[in-house]
C-alpha cells in the first residue's frame, strides 16, 4: 500500500509540474496565478499522500500550512491586481 | 474488511489522481482565462477531496482523520473564494474578455 501511495504522490506532483508550463505561456497574470494555485492544491494532495505512505504525521502539518499560504497568495494577487487597475484608470490609461 | 478498505482507498486515490490530470489538461488546453479557471478550481478541489477520502482508512486516530477533512474544507473554501476574486479581477482589467 505504501508503494502505491508513493506512486500516486509522484503522479500528482508530475501533474503539478506539467501545469506549471502555464506560467511560461501566460498570457495574462491571472493565468500565471492559476498555475500557482494548482501548485497549492496539488502540493497539498502530494504531501498528504506522502505522509500516509511514510507514516510521518508532521507532513500533514506542512500540508495545512501550504493550504493557508495558497489562500493568502491568491488574496494578495487579487489585491495587487485591483490596485494596479485603479492606478491605470486614475492615470487615464484604463481601457 | 481490510481488503475492502484498501480497495476503497485505491479506487478513491486513483480517481483523485485522474481529476488532477483533468485539471492540468484543462489548464493547458482550454482557450481563455475563464474556462481555464473553471477547469482548475473544480477539478483540483474534487481531486483533493477524493485523495483525502482514500487516505481516511489509513489514519491512526479519529482526530487525524478530522484534520485531513478540515484541510480539505479549508482548500475548498479558499479555492471557491479565490476563483471568484480572480475572475472579477480579470473582468475589471479586461471587460471584453
Amino acid at each position: 500500500m505504501a508503494d502505491f501511495l508513493l506512486a500516486a504522490s509522484g503522479f500528482v506532483l508530475l501533474m503539478v509540474a506539467v501545469g506549471l508550463a502555464r506560467i511560461l505561456r501566460g498570457p495574462g497574470d491571472a493565468d500565471r496565478m492559476m498555475a500557482a494555485q494548482l501548485l497549492g492544491t496539488g502540493g497539498i494532495a502530494a504531501l498528504l499522500l506522502l505522509g500516509a505512505a511514510t507514516g510521518e504525521d508532521a507532513v500533514v502539518d506542512v500540508a495545512l500550512t501550504l493550504a493557508l499560504l495558497a489562500a493568502f497568495a491568491s488574496i494578495a494577487f487579487v489585491k495587487a491586481a485591483a490596485t494596479a487597475s485603479r492606478d491605470d484608470t486614475a492615470a487615464g490609461n484604463g481601457k | 474488511m481490510s481488503v475492502a478498505l484498501d480497495l476503497l482507498s485505491i479506487v478513491a486515490v486513483v480517481a483523485g489522481a485522474f481529476f488532477f490530470l483533468a485539471g492540468t489538461v484543462g489548464l493547458l488546453r482550454f482557450p481563455d482565462t475563464f474556462t481555464r479557471l473553471h477547469a482548475l478550481t473544480k477539478a483540483d478541489n474534487l481531486g483533493l477531496g477524493l485523495v483525502v477520502l482514500g487516505l481516511l482508512p489509513h489514519v491512526g486516530s479519529a482526530l487525524a482523520g478530522l484534520k485531513l477533512i478540515v484541510i480539505w474544507l479549508l482548500v475548498l473554501l479558499s479555492g471557491a473564494v479565490a476563483s471568484q476574486l480572480i475572475a472579477r479581477a480579470t473582468r475589471q482589467r479586461d471587460p471584453d474578455a
